[in-house]
């Protein structure tokens, strides 16, 4: 253990974590302690017991064995409200506020000023101005929530989160659906709140975030305690092994081979695509290509797969294929072109939970064969096992609930009832988002080899270093347009984070 | 043990088994069968006949909520088919010629086909939420029939016509026969074709099936087209029992009583997986029950009660939190707990 | 880069504007509402010559205080996401129980509370089957309607004639509103009053915020500390005790009471809650709202009668109105969630 040099104590501290589900301990006697005014990130895979230990200490989760002290008063939370009351608050990934309520509401309700037994509008909408403009946020405290963007919502489930006696906040993983500028704004509350002396935890999958934010890191590894340390003196390649246990040579991706050269006529070329904020991208895509499509949030990544792959349509623009313009008028004819697409949203958009790894893997095929082609059950199984196999999914039963798996897991799912298509192209949103380390070495790694079979694959990740990593050919949205198209050798992180961040001179 | 304990279909085919035992216990003569010439008669016979409505209904009813809808409209919808054939068959110079009644019954179908198309047409196209698309055409569809029958309660005489639900072939009620058909026509089509996963697909999780290139909104269409289809063919047999199109009296509370065959079947409302064979379970389960409440004598104005108690004793007994509280209670009974179920079931 | 532009433009007339959606866009199916309320006040006035008159107004009020009271009560329901369909038959079970005891001689300080509790205590069954056992609320308050409807038939299969004075005072006594002929039963009064106690506790309790938020995103609302299980279970109180309110009423109205009294009615309530601008998705929507749905139901009824039209046409026009009104809700929805 790192000795601490701040010599005050710990604001809440851990001992002996322990939570077992059925005969699964999830979390094995871990220690954990967070001081004021520190920023602390909790690291690990998935299933190293992250979740469990933020939800025992948030009151979501009752802790089986161990004990929590909180400014030196031993506590046992029975509920989120428990946790709460003692000034233990939590800002989840996905935004547990009320769309349909005002700001105000959002942030004062549960201990809303009330005068004469009644709530007082006036005087809730004068505190929350007033909460809000500690963080700096000029929102109208009347204006209904769902009426404001994603980042705004965050902001706002953070103003609520510090509106009472707040001593800890928990961030778990707010920056996933932000971008730069967004999660710059974040980082600047943030900061605030640390002066103010509230102890800060903050979960991220991003790595740059941890070291730009973070004072020290507690890592976990399958349910028990790693380390603490202070991020300034720990190497990322350090963290990094000791979330994974081995050595980080494994995780170096094999190298790619050469990108095909001009000359090759381009498989797929798309011209002035447009819809909405979006106008006039071109795209060109080669056989056995892997093309990266890299900005920010809202640049209009997510935007060129859907229309690529037919699940909107384009109000302008060609797509050719083979030199034929094709017309992917949904995601069906799409398919039938042989584009493919999987979508970032893995769980309302991807996988179908209820039913079988099986059935999962099968649907599209048997949706394109048409309804009154069944494929045999035999036949089903055989296909499923297969990928199963190929792409190393775990559980590897056939008849597992596709609900049940890890994020990683049902992202192969994905994959494999993409591939069992056998599609000409992948488009690939954010395959690797939320799902641990290992996992995502292991879908990096498929991406190169399907390109290496011939396949063409457009790649969309929101982290640049592993766009680099994984295309031969990155194209640069900036503001719903295509800026730049670049080979990937000739690029860095940083060259590509300054292409990104230039400002656009509206030509 | 374990497998059949854990089997959808255990809980209602328990009830069944058991009301059907408490009936024969009360009165031996609840399964006895009389043959009076080469028909065959007694009260588990017409169980099965009067089971035949609500068995269409709620054959289309599975399909709907398996999508993750509802479809309230069917007794509307069988007024209106019921109020169209007799209509039609008032109006002939023939009604007791077999064309005439064939054309009755083929348009009164067809008007609820197109009844069914609209109510898909409102839920797949525009978008609206299944209760309220239904609902539009569950007020309005008794008012439509009302106005076809001239507010009046239609009756008829005609052999043919009524046939179809007091006739009997080879020793059985026709009406058993086209319930049973309906059966078979819709399990072949849902689980001999891939109709019947794709439906599951959808009604899990719809966006993700369009992804997958699923024809989500053809299958919700037709889903409720069929629920149209079957509800008008119900009609038929509920006008054909009572000779008499009776608008506000047709198919009354019967999306209800196909609602809950459907959930007593094991399927959920919330979409998704579903069992056929639950429904049949299901619609026998109620139709077993109403019989038995018309035995003990009481008025049958009063049976809504009983079906009450058993309907929110089945929902309690699938309910995951008394379950768990029960399997909580039975672990601490045992001393030692045995392996962890492996695998888990098939749909049927 | 030092903030995202958050920037609220005050001046200018767009601004204004968009903070109006930005504050009030629930409302806009409200005033939506409204406007087909005057549009068919004016056409009917304009067609008949004589529909806009104390008389027919008032009566308006007296006709529908029932379906008002329900409309209340569901309304609450609906916002916190769910459905009561038993709000028909526990509106007969009250009455036909409440006749009954009145015909046994029980003194009505006495019977009104009990219908009331009644009431209260179906509404109760329904909310802990849903709250505690996750039954669907269309299925929970089926069961609720089906035992509702049993149990009006068992206290008596035909009807019971109501001779208590202080019940038929509700009805018979027509209180002058205003000048003219505008009047005013104790029946109207007391709707008028539930409309204002449930608009109140909707905007000005944590109990009506506690709804919305319910209504909202469950999961938040438990999250955030709000009593989730506490108000669920008290919006079914609440519909239960307006149906057993509306069973008084809707007795004192037709001066007996019937067990197949209020049949199709929890649809009618469905309907106005719907056409009043409630999202039946819930955690949008208005009482205010409610009472102007109610009203359009009871105008288009008047309009029918005045027409001397067959009434199964009131079913088909409200049939037409609703089609008309969640389509364009779903217009509005689709706008926004594309924007």
């Amino acid at each position: 253990m790192v000795p601490v040099s701040d010599d005050a104590r710990p604001v809440v501290e851990v001992t002996g974590a322990t939570v077992r589900f059925l005969a699964e301990t999830a979390l094995d006697g871990v220690d954990f302690r967070m001081f004021p005014g520190e920023v602390h990130s909790l690291m690990g895979e998935n299933g190293a017991g992250k979740s469990t230990l933020i939800k025992g200490l948030t009151g979501a989760l009752r802790l089986d064995a161990g004990d929590i002290v909180l400014d030196g008063e031993p506590v046992h939370f029975g509920s989120p409200a428990d946790a709460q009351r003692a000034g233990i608050r939590t800002v989840y990934q996905e935004i547990d506020l009320l769309p349909n309520l005002s700001v105000a509401e959002n942030i004062l309700l549960g201990r809303e000023p009330r005068r004469w037994g009644a709530i007082d509008w006036k005087a809730m909408r004068r505190e929350a101005a007033a909460v809000l403009g500690e963080l700096g946020l000029d929102v109208d405290p009347a204006s209904t929530l769902s009426s404001h963007s994603l980042a705004i919502q965050q902001l706002i489930a953070i103003a609520r989160a510090i509106s009472a006696d707040v001593k800890v906040l928990v961030l778990d993983e707010p920056t996933s659906s932000l971008d730069l500028d967004e999660v710059a704004e974040l980082f600047r509350v943030i900061r605030e709140l640390k002066e103010r002396g509230v102890a800060i935890l903050f979960v991220s999958h991003f790595l740059d975030q941890v070291y730009e934010i973070c004072d020290r890191v507690t890592v976990l590894r399958g349910g028990k305690l790693v380390g603490e340390y202070l991020t300034r003196e720990l190497l990322r390649i350090d963290l990094v092994q000791k979330m994974l246990g081995r050595s980080a040579d494994e995780l170096v991706v094999r190298p790619r081979s050469e990108p095909v050269e001009s000359g090759e006529e381009a498989m797929l070329d798309v011209r002035g695509l447009g819809r909405g904020r979006l106008e006039g991208v071109d795209l060109v895509l080669a056989e056995g290509e892997v093309l990266g499509l890299a900005g920010l949030l809202g640049s209009g990544r997510t935007e060129v797969a859907r229309l690529l792959t037919g699940i909107d349509r384009p109000d302008d623009g060609t797509i050719a294929l083979d030199g034929v313009v094709i017309s992917p008028r949904n995601p069906r004819r799409a398919i039938g072109y042989g584009l493919t697409y999987s979508s970032e949203n893995r769980r309302t958009e991807g996988i179908i939970g209820e039913l079988t790894v099986r059935e999962n893997i099968t649907l599209a095929l048997q949706a394109q064969r048409g309804i009154f082609r069944r494929m045999r059950h035999s036949r089903q199984k055989e296909l499923a096992a297969s990928w199963i196999e190929a792409l190393g999914i775990r559980p590897s039963s056939t008849e597992q609930l596709a609900g049940t798996l890890s994020g990683g897991n049902q992202q192969k799912v994905l994959l494999a009832r993409l591939l069992a298509l056998a599609p000409r192209i992948l488009v690939l949103d954010e395959p690797t988002r939320g799902i641990d380390i290992g996992a995502k070495v292991e879908v990096q790694r498929l991406v190169g080899e399907l390109a290496d079979n011939g396949m063409s694959v457009v790649f969309i990740s929101a982290e640049l270093e592993e766009v680099l990593r994984v295309s031969s050919r990155i194209t640069l949205l900036r503001d719903g347009r295509a800026v730049a198209t670049l080979q990937s050798d000739a690029l860095t992180v940083d060259s590509l984070l300054a292409m990104i961040a230039q400002p656009d001179d509206g030509e | 043990m374990k497998r059949i304990l854990k089997n959808r279909l255990f809980w209602p085919v328990l009830a069944l088994v058991a009301l059907i035992v408490i009936n024969t216990i009360a009165r031996p003569s609840f399964i006895s069968i009389t043959v009076q010439g080469g028909q065959l008669y007694g009260p588990l016979i017409d169980i099965l006949r009067n089971s035949a409505p609500l068995m269409l209904v709620a054959l289309g009813m599975t399909i709907v909520i398996a999508t993750r809808g509802i479809d309230l409209s069917v007794g509307a919808v069988m007024a209106v088919s019921g109020a169209v054939a007799l209509t039609i068959i008032e109006g002939s110079s023939d009604p007791n010629g077999l064309g005439t009644v064939l054309v009755a019954i083929v348009v009164g179908v067809l008007v609820a086909l197109v009844l069914g198309v609209w109510n898909g047409f409102l839920v797949a196209v525009v978008g609206i939420q299944p209760i309220i698309a239904t609902l539009v055409l569950m007020l309005a569809g008794r008012g439509i029939a009302l106005l076809i029958t001239g507010g009046f309660i239609t009756t008829i005489n005609s052999e043919p016509y009524k046939f179809m639900a007091q006739g009997y072939v080879l020793g059985l009620p026709f009406a058993l026969y086209v319930s049973m058909a309906a059966v078979v026509v819709v399990a072949l089509l849902e689980r001999r074709t891939a109709l019947g996963v794709l439906t599951e697909a959808v009604g899990i999780n719809p966006e993700a099936s369009r992804l997958a290139g699923v024809r989500s909104r053809g299958i919700i269409w037709g889903a409720y087209a069929a629920s149209g289809l079957l509800a008008g063919l119900a009609g038929i047999l509920y006008s054909s029992n009572i000779m008499a199109a009776d608008a506000n009296a047709a198919g009354l509370y019967i999306e209800l009583d196909a609602i809950l065959a459907v959930v007593l079947g094991g399927t959920s409302l919330m979409g998704g997986k579903f069992s056929l064979a639950g429904t049949v379970v299901g619609v026998f389960t109620i139709q077993t029950l109403k019989s038995t409440i018309t035995f003990l004598g009481v008025p049958p104005a009063v049976s809504p009660l009983f079906l009450a108690i058993v309907v929110v004793i089945v929902v309690l007994v699938q309910s995951p939190r008394l379950r768990s509280v029960l399997a909580r209670a039975s672990q601490a009974l045992r001393p030692r707990n045995s392996s962890p179920q492996g695998g888990s079931e098939v749909a049927s | 880069m030092t903030g995202i532009p958050v920037t609220v433009e005050r001046a200018s007339a767009s601004g204004a504007l968009r903070r109006f959606f930005s504050r009030r866009a629930s409302w806009i199916p409200v005033l939506a509402a409204l406007a087909i309320l005057i549009v068919m006040f004016i056409g009917a006035q304009a067609y008949f010559g004589n529909f806009l008159t104390p008389r027919v107004i008032s009566s308006l009020l007296l006709d529908n205080a029932y379906l008002l009271i329900l409309a209340v009560g569901m309304t609450f329901v609906i916002l916190t996401g769910g459905i009561d369909l038993s709000v028909g038959a526990v509106m007969a079970f009250t009455g036909m129980l409440g006749a009954s005891l009145l015909r046994d001689g029980l003194p009505v300080g006495v019977v009104v509370p009990v219908m009331l509790l009644i009431g209260a205590a179906m509404g109760l069954a329904v909310g802990i089957m849903v709250q505690y056992f996750d039954v669907q609320p269309f299925i929970a308050s089926l069961a609720a309607m089906f035992a509702a409807r049993g149990l009006a038939f068992m206290v008596s299969l035909s009807s019971i004639r109501v001779e208590d004075p202080a019940i038929l005072w509700l009805q018979s006594t027509r209180i002058q509103a205003a000048p003219g002929s505008w009047f005013i039963t104790p029946t109207g009064i007391l709707a008028i009053l539930v409309v204002i106690v449930g608009a109140l506790l909707l905007a000005y309790t944590r109990f009506g915020r506690t709804i919305y938020a319910i209504g909202g995103n469950e999961q938040s609302a438990r999250l955030m500390g709000l009593p989730v299980v506490r108000t669920k279970l008290l919006a079914y109180v609440v519909s239960g005790v307006c149906a057993g309110l509306a069973g008084v009423v809707f007795t004192a109205y037709t001066g007996a009471s019937y067990p197949l009294n209020g049949i199709g009615t929890e649809l009618d309530t469905i309907a106005a809650v719907v056409i009043g601008g409630t999202l039946l998705t819930g955690g949008s929507g208005y009482v205010l709202g409610s009472m102007i749905g109610v009203l359009v139901y009871g105008s288009i009824k008047t309009v029918i009668s005045f027409l001397g039209a067959e009434q199964s046409w009131t079913r088909i026009t409200i049939g037409a109105l609703l089609l008309l009104f969640v389509v364009v809700q779903r217009i509005i929805v689709a706008r926004s969630s594309r924007r």
